[in-house]
């Protein structure tokens, strides 16, 4: 798949003719033997792995009811195979939600539910659509089960509510299982329980890196702004994604994090142990590495003596932490009470706004016109806030208050409907660029629409992942890397720190030239 | 696949960074920057040796933010951007530098 077509985009989002096997390949790269091994898996495929596949599959269900009443339940009746971007940017029938589902389906029905293993022995099963564990079945599960970034769009037009993303998860847990995780994901998670983060960032990089980021805050504002790392008995940890260490525009937001963090003068740290907000453990599916991962974030919270644990732009982490941190590494009784456990930076954020705690000239931001694309993990499986919808209204309010232009997508492509950037749910790697290309053309369609018609010049995210994949991507449609901006990039950009030099008062300290 | 420069084999990965750090010298990373099509002049020396001297210090590349700074710093302000160094390394400086640099590739959310 190193060469692919990239979509040709239509104004309105085009369903394509099924093309069987316009996807079909090896899938991603397949993890190495000391990737697997740091995660508790079997170094490479396992000499019976159909029948471990299959004994793997049934401790998945008795684990989880969801999977098993999301097996049963589809009636086929095709509402979500208009909805998944990659289907929509690739043609390939089984990207449709429900044909990716039955990959899986097929195999439970031979081997987990009571018709299947009664025809299986008349040899009958076809007649059900039950399958045997096959490699052939295995090579389709490893390259389309990688195709789906587990963004749950597809969910919210189930009339079931069939979770595919539980059943992506489902399948990279049971392969990985047997010998056969992927590479990108699994290699990143031994990095974060050798090193502290997905980056492999050690701790003298990191607190390099913060201190060079003090500086340009001072040499651009005058104002000292710390980054502090690893400082006990402040009130507040902030994880946040190793990609606002490293990437652009991420940095942009953490500068903005800092700052917001500086006026509002509340004492807070980073963690080396905890120097990673992302969760790649839910991607593989793997319940007992999420935890894992979730650990030394309660950790680092105790070690540090903090009574806040405020998240910054990461999509699935803030999935992670909203709805299951506190079942992965509570109770969390040690920290404050009075505030959200754990808090996401736009909530804080937006809580001094609305207390008129922060003082912004979003005339800084007036050479944009910005757009929000709401990231799948947040908008779909998360909250903000104390209202329904406060994960939509609280970003984009933030944003109007630091920027006179703002304009959104199409209705259909955002809020709960809101399309995934296409590199989400451990996609993000270099070697599945065809299915990241592919799976952009919806987003990209009704970001060129706004564009084209309303003048958007930008468009805000927060999610390292939707940044780093917009950024790749972008280009292919003709558009500007640099259009993809952190939002708290756009709040410190019209953030006006207490003592900062303002443009106009620099302009009266030069001397006139008339 | 290996890579072969000068009568000698180097083991590579996937995506043809260098296996081994060790391995790495001024022939190979040509070899590998030949691999892809490039070719290395003064400007991207500047970037690459840059990249080997931060990760001796720091078992990582450099953010690229710490990156242009860099840049910026020895070589003048109009070179200390992320436009300057896309265009020496369209695929990207962290990545594309990191792998004629013979460090690994970063990896994460980036």
């Amino acid at each position: 798949m190193a060469d692919f077509e990239t979509p040709e985009l239509f104004k309105n989002i085009h369903v394509p003719k099924v093309q069987p096997g316009a996807m079909a390949s090896d899938g991603p790269f397949i993890a190495k033997p000391d990737h697997q091994e740091a995660l508790g898996f079997p170094h490479e495929l396992v000499d019976n792995w159909e029948q471990k596949a299959v004994e793997e599959m049934g401790n998945t269900l008795k684990k989880y009811r969801g999977l098993r009443v999301f097996l049963d339940s589809c009636v086929k009746c095709g509402a979500c195979t208009d909805k998944c971007h990659y289907y929509l940017g690739s043609s390939d029938p089984k990207n449709m939600p429900v044909a990716r589902q039955d990959l899986l389906r097929s195999v439970y029905r031979k081997y987990h539910t009571p018709a299947g293993k009664f025809l299986s022995k008349l040899g009958l099963e076809g007649l059900i659509g039950a399958k045997s564990m096959t490699k052939e079945v295995l090579d389709d599960w490893y390259n389309y089960y990688h195709q789906c970034s587990e963004c749950r769009r597809c969910s919210v037009y189930c009339p079931y509510g069939i979770d595919t993303a539980e059943i992506t998860m489902a399948a990279r847990d049971i392969m990985a299982k047997v010998g056969q995780g992927q590479k990108y994901n699994n290699e990143i998670i031994g990095k974060v329980y050798k090193i502290g983060n997905n980056l492999g960032l050690p701790e003298p990089a990191l607190a390099d890196t913060l201190e060079g980021l003090e500086e340009d805050i001072e040499d651009e504002t005058g104002v000292k702004v710390e980054l502090p790392l690893d400082r006990k008995g402040c009130d507040i940890l902030l994880v946040t994604p190793s990609a606002d260490f490293f990437a652009e525009p991420h940095v942009d937001g953490l500068m903005g994090y800092a700052k917001v963090f500086h006026e509002a003068g509340v004492s807070w740290t980073l963690s080396s142990k905890a120097s990673e907000a992302a969760n790649f453990g839910m991607f593989i599916g793997s319940y007992e590495n999420m935890r894992k991962i979730s650990l030394r974030i309660r950790e680092a919270a105790i070690d540090l003596g903090v009574k806040r644990i405020i998240f910054g732009e990461c999509g699935h982490a803030w999935r992670v932490a909203y709805s299951f941190l506190n079942t992965l590494a509570g109770p969390f009784d040690f920290l404050d009470q009075n505030y959200p456990i754990p808090q996401h930076i736009c909530e804080f954020t937006h809580d001094l706004i609305q207390k008129d705690k922060l003082k912004f000239d979003p005339s800084e931001n007036d050479w944009m016109t910005l757009t929000f694309h709401d990231s799948c993990n947040v908008a779909r499986a998360s909250r903000m806030g104390d209202k329904p919808g406060g994960q939509f209204t609280i970003p984009r309010d933030i944003i109007k208050t630091v920027c006179n232009n703002y304009v959104d997508m199409a209705p259909e492509t955002i809020g709960e409907g809101t399309y995934c950037c296409g590199g989400g749910g451990g996609l993000l790697t270099d070697d599945l660029m065809a299915v990241r290309v592919k799976g952009a053309m919806p987003r990209m369609t009704a970001l060129t629409n706004v564009v084209k018609d309303d003048g958007v010049t930008h468009m805000a995210a927060i999610c390292a992942i939707c940044k780093s994949q917009f950024s790749k991507v972008l280009p292919y449609y003709d558009m500007g890397m640099d259009m993809i901006v952190s939002v708290h990039q756009l709040v410190s950009n019209a953030l006006i720190l207490t003592g900062q030099e303002t443009d106009d008062e620099a302009e009266q300290a030069e001397p006139s030239t008339e | 696949m290996p890579l072969d420069v000068n009568g000698k084999s180097y083991e590579t990965d996937e995506e043809g960074y260098l296996a081994n750090l060790n391995d790495w010298n001024e022939d190979v990373a040509a070899a590998l920057a030949a691999a892809d099509d490039a070719e290395l002049t003064e400007s991207h020396w500047e970037v690459i040796n840059f990249l080997r001297e931060y990760y001796e210090e720091y078992q990582i590349a450099p953010a690229v933010r710490v990156l242009t700074k860099a840049i910026g710093k020895k070589l003048g302000k109009d070179k200390g951007n992320s436009k300057y160094l896309y265009e020496l390394f369209p695929y990207g400086p962290a990545k594309q530098a990191c792998k004629y640099a013979g460090l690994p590739k970063p990896t994460g959310c980036v």
